[in-house]
């Protein structure tokens, strides 16, 4: 157990370390991981893609999302705060009639989700939405 | 879960060229592989739907229409909604496919005109 | 483009959020289902002394798990319903018969309105009973287990034939002992944290428990599909459930004062419609 008051760690010079270290969780490296993985490297900019999802799901084992795209050939979704980040990717064929699909995900607390769609040009774009996860009123 | 059954909404008549929006459903119970019995408390195997595609196949147009690959952030009975287009009559194909390589299928007719 | 309603429900998800806080009173909304209008609120029956109105549980529910009661293909509960279907016209037993050859679906049409009954034998008759007791005494078929996955899905698909109806069960003549027993429970405090079925679901509904709203717990919709365990709930589980949450020792699933309770609750709910198979958190 890591001892260290907030006097003792600025007096080090230790704040930034403290903050870089605890103030980011690990779910937000593996994440940023996963999205690296599917588009080859770069985190793609904000915008271009539409990510439909509750504010707050009722129950975090079924939260409906839906995810758009103009053109893109591929959308993967990922959860940063899940035991592992991806949640599914969706892939549109030739004879898809919109770069859009609709499912239900499991949701393990309050998180981000993600979707990067992929276009036919090689760039990606993504959209970002928290969905706050509520816990059961008799805890059971 | 009872049975594992796939089904799908689609309409039975379109235009050519329309555009149609599916839906599909598997009764699955998507074992994460992070959960524990309750009993043994011992890791229940993952044991989920990976894959689900759709395919349209007619006399002279084919082709892919969805492909999803499925991670177990998915919830039980994987649902999807999507579109797609009807370039003449035929039908549309299903696949899912779980870990261990089970493939469960479905097709539906659709008429063009 | 929008594919689904989950995106028109955000507004209403908003003001619902900033409503709730104040009144008990739930926002109406319609629930059609199938081009069939439900009924989610009505005056309560003369019979109950402390509500001026019954709500359907599906008034309490987010806009999202609303959504997905209102397409039968959406309603993940269908998929049990399926799978009694089959199991319908499925022989089993040493008479190597099926439901099917005694019974047509249409043929059930009211019947989840009226259930539990008391029948010729003097007992209060579930709709669970009479499933098993066609299995043992004319299929030669083992009975399903009370509250298990085959006998609820069974259950959803009878209770299906008359969605839309609305719940009338008798509570005079030889079902008033029961109906009174039922009441009993419902206004006894139990276990650890001394509560009532009342103290929630008459008292404070429409509240936030934590983060969950209560409802009036009406059963109209049962079997319902619950986000949380991703199954059909038979009615006795749901009771099961929320006598641990309030730390007491349940009563048994199947047995005489579920019963009791479930004639009593479904008589809380005489007007509104059949709902099964309903979608809940």
């Amino acid at each position: 157990m890591l001892q260290l008051t907030r006097r003792e760690a600025l007096g080090a010079g230790a704040g930034a370390f403290a903050i870089t270290a605890f103030g980011l969780p690990a779910m937000a490296a593996a994440v940023e991981d996963a999205i690296k993985k599917f588009t080859g490297g770069a985190m793609p900019a904000e915008g271009g893609v539409d990510l439909t999802a509750p504010e707050i799901a009722e129950n975090g084992n079924t939260v409906p999302i839906e995810v758009a795209a103009d053109g893109a050939v591929a959308i993967a979704v990922f959860a940063d705060g899940n035991p592992a980040p991806e949640v599914c990717t969706f892939n549109f064929g030739p004879l898809a009639g919109s770069s859009a699909a609709a499912t239900r995900i499991r949701l393990a607390k309050t998180q981000n989700v993600i979707a990067v769609a992929k276009f036919a040009d090689g760039s990606f774009k993504m959209a970002k939405a928290v969905v706050k996860v509520t816990i059961g009123g008799c805890g059971g | 879960m009872a049975k594992i059954k796939p089904r799908v909404k689609v309409p039975k008549k379109a235009e050519a060229g329309e555009v149609i929006t599916i839906k599909a459903l598997i009764s699955h119970p998507m074992e994460s592989g992070r959960r524990k019995d309750k009993k043994t408390g011992k890791l229940i195997p993952r044991k989920i739907i990976n894959r689900f595609t759709c395919d349209f196949v007619g006399a002279s147009q084919s082709g892919n229409v969805i492909d999803v690959q499925l991670e177990p952030a998915i919830s039980t009975n994987p649902y999807f909604q999507f579109e797609a287009k009807v370039p003449e009559s035929g039908e549309f194909r299903f696949k899912w496919v779980e870990d261990g390589g089970a493939v469960y299928e479905l097709a539906k007719k659709i008429a063009v005109g | 483009m929008k594919l689904t309603r989950i995106g028109a429900g955000f507004a209403a998800a908003i003001i619902g959020l900033a409503g709730m806080a104040s009144a008990g009173e739930p926002e109406i909304k319609k629930l059609v289902i199938d081009g069939v209008e439900m009924t989610v609120a009505a005056p309560a029956p003369p019979y109950l002394e402390n509500l001026d109105m019954i709500y359907s549980g599906w008034l309490f529910r987010s806009p999202e798990t609303q959504a997905l009661e209102l397409d039968d293909f959406d309603n993940p509960g269908m998929v049990f319903v399926e799978q009694a279907q089959d199991m319908f016209s499925t022989p089993e037993g040493t008479a190597g018969k099926a439901c099917s050859d005694c019974h047509q679906l249409e043929d059930f049409k009211g019947l989840r309105t009226v259930l539990p009954r008391v029948e010729d034998d003097g007992k209060l008759w579930t709709m669970e009973d009479y499933i098993n007791k066609c299995r043992t005494d004319r299929m030669g078929a083992k009975a399903w287990k009370y509250g298990g996955t085959e006998l609820t899905s069974m259950v959803a698909l009878i209770g299906l034939q008359s969605r839309g109806m609305p719940i009338n069960v008798k509570i005079d003549g030889p079902a008033k002992p029961y109906w009174e027993k039922g009441k009993e429970i419902f206004y006894t405090r139990v276990g650890q944290l001394d509560m009532a079925c009342a103290n929630c679901h008459e008292d404070n509904y429409g509240k936030m428990i934590r983060a969950d709203r209560l409802s009036q717990g009406q059963i109209n919709g049962f079997p319902t599909y619950r986000l949380k365990n991703g199954k059909l709930n038979s009615v006795h589980a749901r009771f099961k459930g929320c006598m641990k949450n309030i730390r007491a020792q349940p009563y048994k699933v199947g047995g005489d004062e579920f019963k009791a309770l479930e004639l009593y609750i479904a008589s809380r709910g005489n007007g509104l419609s059949v709902e099964t198979p309903s979608v809940r958190n």
